[in-house]
């Protein structure tokens, strides 16, 4: 298909659409469908898509088109859905569903601030209260991204070593209802991609099993370890679905981390989704200006690729970390694990924590400065700096 | 039970999690012996008589059930109760995942039924906005509630499915309001076959399976199902204490199709609902109004009859 100039909303229900189409030849797709702004756009794609074999079912509540994914995926459909902020807290019960039946659900969150207050405008705190259940999680700086690990995520997703359903998450409006030059995925391109799916425990009269019921203990850890196992397999398979994607469709989809001179810094910035890209802007400026600062952007935030960002930061004393998102009395998410990371390994790093942009608010080059000139002037690691709050609004 | 699994023999290797032996999977043993659900209760012989019927239509069947006493029928893990294809859904989504599966039979071109197996609580209360929506889609499922008027699961708690009167955990001195009209309620979305069920009446209750098996679209059934320990009556009593709801008008049985058309299947015989109320101590006769009760239930069949006569099935 050549190039389309499309929203990241467009590219993601199109390129859910084909992916469902991809798996006619087997049992077909399932999606259940809701409308929530900045989503919607998603689903009204898929359910204008004519599908061979295929059921878009419209539903009364997020909780439900989870629960239609989870029938569809259980009786061996490629299964999808997409949602948004507090439509994902509703759903959270069929979402930690679909992760403990280990199906291949792929759902695409537009990132929205969860209300209250109303808010409509980009935040990463509603994928990110998912972080716990057994879903693997990507976060996009633009629309091919959106696009290349939607698809990629299905492959993933079935691989039969992971049986994990995937989030693929992107910013609200900056990237759900900007245009920009998409390649998008033509349907022989995912025919070759995606094989059939073949769901080993779906729900056959051949072999009538009873799903969630009554487990002990002993046998529910189990069940945990094996998800867990599931989860440490993601980090290689998700190499191997990267490969054959650059053989299918002749682009890299991107590793689970970018590092953006990184090699030899002494100071390091992780973020992600689009304000890793105005953080890019920012590194490269000083770079020229002789500083040494790099740039670690995370794609996969479930599992953490803790390895990869423990290399990238082998070189720098002080991480700045930002994070559209805010966990109470904590700070930032993002914080949080890039301190997991290093816990104990290199207690030596200062690693300071910078909310910004929270409940969409812009996140300017001049925002980096501000959070650059502050970690070149600390000496110590200190709480959650709110970045876009004047000093004299800030409460010590 | 434990009959059964004496004259059967405990199998190879059993251990505490094998305690029930390995019993030849067949639909008509949908509800496999050795299950712990309570004795004299509905569900267990709603079950069985749904397995009964499907043997005898040469039909199989696929089970989503959410929160209720019919998933904990299953038993623990690596045992199961269930002789079908079953799936634990959460308390409010089982509609929503049978649509799943059902689109994928149909689209399939595969044959069975996809069952919602569910109690009054997730059908009247929690699951009530799912249901609503897969009654308004016309999903082709059938949505069986096996209402004890009660959430017997979590040891006897008012839903909205409990009748005026009856003393609950949650309602210690007897719950003053009224049932929900949930047949009505069902009619209203115009479903094409929605019916109560009684297990007193088994030759009716059969046939409305039947019907149900062979009907396009959603099929709403409701079966009036003892719960002896939460009504507080004893287990021998469950079919009859059933048969007196049903001859006292408390529990008519009728059908009615697409929302437009109504039959009568059983005439109350004029049996005193005291009766019934007598036999459960989850009643207090003396605080009971049974002079309204009647005047409710006479009432009630009278717009029935009315019904029937003027939109006849």
């Amino acid at each position: 298909m050549p190039v389309e100039i499309v929203t990241g909303n467009h590219a993601a229900g199109y390129t859910l659409a084909v992916a469902g189409e991809a798996n006619r030849n087997a049992r077909g797709a399932t999606c259940g469908i809701y409308p929530i702004t900045p989503q919607t756009e998603i689903v009204e794609k898929v359910a204008a898509f004519p599908f061979t074999k295929g059921r878009v079912v419209p539903v009364e509540s997020e909780h439900s088109a989870m629960g239609v994914a989870i029938g569809g995926s259980l009786g061996g459909a490629r299964s999808f859905t997409a949602s948004s902020s507090n439509g994902l807290a509703y759903m959270v019960e069929n979402i930690m569903v679909a992760g403990f039946y280990r199906l291949p659900i792929v759902m695409v969150a537009v990132n929205r601030t969860l209300g209250p207050p109303w808010n409509i405008w980009a935040d990463q705190g509603d994928t990110l209260m998912l972080r716990d259940f057994p879903w693997i999680q990507f976060y996009c700086s633009d629309n091919q991204e959106v696009t290349d690990l939607t698809m990629l995520a299905f492959r993933l997703a079935e691989d039969h070593r992971i049986l994990l359903p995937v989030l693929v998450s992107m910013d609200a409006f900056i990237l759900s209802h900007t245009l920009q030059e998409t390649d998008l995925p033509t349907q022989e391109q995912a025919d070759r991609y995606l094989p059939d799916l073949e769901l080993p425990h779906r729900m056959r009269h051949d072999d009538p099993k009873t799903l969630g019921g009554l487990v002990w203990p002993d046998a529910t850890t189990t069940l945990r370890m094996e998800s867990h196992e599931a989860m440490l397999q993601v980090p290689a398979a998700y190499e191997q679905c990267r490969t054959t994607f650059k053989d299918v469709f002749g682009r890299d989809p991107g590793a689970a981390l970018d590092t953006f001179h990184t090699d030899d810094a002494d100071t390091v910035l992780v973020a992600s989704g689009t304000v890793a890209t105005t953080a890019r802007e920012v590194v490269k400026r000083r770079r020229a200006a002789g500083e040494k600062v790099g740039l670690v952007k995370i794609r996969m935030f479930r599992p953490f690729p803790e390895q990869a960002l423990r290399d990238a930061c082998a070189s720098a004393v002080k991480v700045g970390v930002l994070d559209r998102d805010y966990a109470a009395g904590v700070g930032g998410v993002w914080w949080q694990d890039t301190r997991a990371a290093f816990q104990g390994r290199r207690d030596d790093l200062l690693i300071q924590g910078y909310l910004v942009g929270i409940g969409g608010g812009d996140v300017t080059p001049e925002t980096v400065d501000r959070v650059l000139d502050d970690l070149g002037g600390r000496d110590a690691a200190g709480g959650p700096v709110w970045t876009d709050m004047k000093p004299e609004e800030v409460v010590a | 039970m434990s009959t059964a699994i004496e004259e059967r023999g405990m199998p190879e290797g059993a251990g505490v999690l094998t305690a029930i032996p390995e019993i030849p999977c067949t639909e008509d043993c949908l509800l496999r012996p050795g299950n712990t659900n309570c004795g004299g209760c509905g569900m267990s012989i709603g079950l069985t008589m749904l397995g009964r019927a499907l043997a005898e239509a040469n039909e199989t069947a696929m089970f989503a059930i959410p929160a209720c006493c019919g998933a904990v029928t299953a038993g623990a893990f690596p045992t199961t109760s269930y002789g079908v294809p079953t799936v634990n859904t959460t308390f409010a989504a089982a509609p929503a995942v049978a649509s799943g599966l059902a689109a994928v039979r149909d689209m399939n071109g595969e044959s069975g039924q996809v069952v919602v197996w569910a109690g009054d609580g997730g059908t009247y209360d929690i699951g009530m906005a799912t249901l609503s929506a897969a009654a308004e889609r016309n999903e082709n499922i059938i949505y069986i509630c096996y209402d004890n008027e009660i959430y017997g699961n979590t040891g006897g708690q008012r839903s909205s499915a409990t009748p005026p009167g009856a003393r609950t955990t949650t309602t210690p001195e007897g719950k003053r309001e009224d049932k929900k009209d949930i047949i009505g309620i069902m009619a209203a979305h115009g479903v094409p076959y929605a019916a109560t069920l009684s297990m007193a009446h088994p030759a009716d209750f059969r046939r409305k399976l039947m019907h149900a098996f062979q009907t396009e679209g959603m099929s709403f059934l409701l079966i009036h199902s003892p719960c002896p320990t939460g009504w507080k009556s004893e287990p021998g009593d469950s079919v009859e204490l059933v048969r007196l709801a049903v001859r006292s008008g408390l529990f008519p049985l009728y059908e009615v199709f697409e929302g437009k058309r109504w039959r009568i299947n059983t005439e109350p015989d004029g049996a005193d609902p005291a009766e019934y109320y007598k036999r459960q101590r989850r009643f207090k006769l003396e605080d009971l109004d049974l002079d309204t009760t009647r005047r409710v239930c006479a009432e009630r069949f009278e717009r029935l009859k009315k019904m029937a006569e003027v939109f006849p099935a």
